[in-house]
């Protein structure tokens, strides 16, 4: 028989945490730091006009860009937030979380051969993405001291005759890590410099807990370079909805429209018409949450200078990324000997690229109560370790 | 930073006040003294506990009362509610806009309890008019908590 499948896609791993959470949720008394994803349910008035768009019977397809409320709300919510604005006919894309826009964006902007420059460490899914569109995708290693921001310097290095597109994954999932405004205007001056195009993945917008985060497509000139990749996951508690969207010139946004109209249709609905409805009353309900999110990360790093566990202080996300080269391990053992040892499970910072080695992911999208037990068991843990058991 | 402090201890009053300071991101000493201030101002009125009775087993009724009354010369509402409120068995008394003048809430161990100290005490009172005596049956929710079992946390890593 011929092989059936893809070249691309059989070099492609899975996701590499699947069996190591597996063995967590198996072991009694586990306590799992693991998740990306909050621990608030949705806002009940967002879930309540989810509720009543289904008895209503609003349960068909909407326009393959989404619904044009929610499109409006969108714009208005990106003007309101971060001072970037785009005409909801044209430049806004309603999708299937922020991930079909990644995807989407992707595809609609490679051609075989062009580099695209991808820092790390970052979410699973740009590398493959950028494969599966027939880009390259090129790494660039973001560094501690830096506070695992991206520089000028590092992106000019990275830059071939090939180069396309930067991802700029900002705020940081997993280190926490955000750009402000100085930092992204010496990176526009970079990408405007090389006719480079940017895809900008700020799901984590709305949880930045040193100032306003900012877009790089408000800075001058970048607008027309940008695709904004945000969502309803992170800042919403919306993760189940699936639903994110793309904005950016028109250009751009008509081809990947055609990407989403010919392999998904339209965002679900019952999702759209809940999404209309966080966007116009839910400000409140982000501003509670970061607050809850903040008071935490202050809490994580408190017990991590107290356990003298070295760690840049984060401003974005709800992720620690402590480092623990001076245990001597990998971040793969040390994970699995914590969990072995204390019944706590963080993700290995290999997970999110190789130059993730020597740290791991701690989330708190956990309540305070959960991360006090887990803090307990990792300070155990890392005492342990120095006494030299 | 009291407004975060009352935001924060009304949820969770237990808190030990170092990892209070922690969270808001303020020196333990300045909750410290935030605290026995609005305790003296009596913006803090206590530390109670929130209790699921039934899950207990122990048997308890409230009572929503409604109570029409006639403001005293002078003194208005405040009087009346005074003579309310006095009374041990009473939990609350509010105020109320709308067709009656006080919500007033008891507890008691049994039904007989309740309905005699509205007949006895309540009732009897110069300036009350009319009482009406709503049992609770069930509690769903008391003080923001749903008195339900807690969901597990179902989220999987991805």
């Amino acid at each position: 028989m011929r092989d059936p499948l893809n070249k691309t896609i059989t070099t492609i791993q899975p996701s590499g945490i699947r069996k190591f959470f597996d063995v967590v949720h198996e072991m009694e008394g586990a306590i799992s730091l693991g998740v990306g994803e909050p621990d608030f349910d949705t806002p009940w008035h967002i879930r309540d006009e989810g509720i009543y768009s289904l008895e209503k019977g609003r349960t068909h397809y909407t326009s393959n860009a989404g619904l044009k409320e929610l499109k409006i709300e969108i714009d208005r919510f990106l003007t309101r937030h971060y001072g970037i604005s785009y005409d909801y006919n044209h430049e806004i894309m309603v999708t299937v979380g922020g991930s079909e826009a990644i995807d989407a964006a992707m595809r609609a902007m490679l051609d075989p051969g062009d580099e695209v420059l991808i820092p790390q460490p970052s979410y699973v899914s740009y590398v493959p993405c950028a494969a599966l569109a027939g880009g390259t995708p090129v790494i660039i290693e973001l560094k501690a001291e830096n506070e695992f921001r991206l520089t000028a310097e590092e992106l000019l290095a990275a830059i071939t005759p090939k180069t396309k597109l930067l991802v700029l994954p900002f705020p940081n999932n997993p280190t926490g890590a955000i750009m402000e405004k100085s930092d992204l205007e010496k990176i526009a001056e970079v990408v405007k410099e090389h006719d480079l195009f940017v895809l900008s993945d700020e799901i984590y917008s709305e949880l930045t807990y040193l100032e306003h985060h900012v877009s790089i497509a408000s800075l001058p000139g970048m607008w027309e370079r940008t695709i904004v990749i945000n969502g309803f996951s992170k800042s919403h508690a919306m993760t189940g909805w699936r639903l994110g969207y793309a904005c950016g010139p028109r250009v751009i946004i008509e081809q990947m429209l055609k990407i989403h109209q010919y392999a998904i249709m339209c965002a679900p609905s019952t999702s759209q018409f809940a999404g209309v409805e966080a966007l116009r009353n839910g400000d409140e309900d982000v501003a509670a949450m970061r607050e809850e999110y903040n008071g935490r990360r202050r809490y994580l790093l408190h017990r991590f200078e107290e356990m003298g566990l070295s760690c840049f202080e984060p401003f974005g996300a709800f992720y620690m990324f402590p480092c623990i080269k001076e245990f001597g391990m990998t971040s793969d053992e040390f994970a699995n000997e914590l969990l072995k040892a204390q019944k706590l499970a963080v993700v290995p910072g290999t997970a999110f690229g190789d130059c993730g080695e020597g740290f791991v992911r701690i989330s708190y999208a956990y309540s305070l109560e959960s991360l006090k037990t887990a803090m307990d068991r990792l300070e155990a843990f890392v005492t342990e370790l120095r006494s030299g058991k | 930073m009291r407004e975060k402090i009352l935001t924060f201890i009304e949820k969770n009053s237990r808190i030990d006040i170092k990892e209070l300071a922690i969270v808001l991101g303020v020196d333990e000493a300045s909750v410290l003294n935030e605290l026995a201030q609005m305790e003296k101002e009596h913006i803090i009125c206590g530390y109670h506990t929130l209790i699921d009775w039934d899950k207990a087993g122990i048997e308890k009724v409230t009572a929503l009362i409604e109570v029409r009354v006639t403001p005293q010369r002078g003194m208005g509402f405040d009087k009346v509610a005074e003579r309310i409120y006095n009374y041990p068995e009473v939990n609350s008394v509010y105020l109320i806009s709308g067709g009656f003048d006080f919500m007033v809430t008891i507890e008691g161990k049994t039904l007989r309890e309740v309905s005699q100290f509205v007949s006895d005490k309540l009732s009897p009172l110069d300036s009350v008019l009319s009482t009406k005596t709503n049992f609770i049956l069930k509690k769903y929710k008391d003080h923001g908590t749903v008195m339900t079992e807690q969901p597990k946390d179902e989220r999987i890593e991805m």
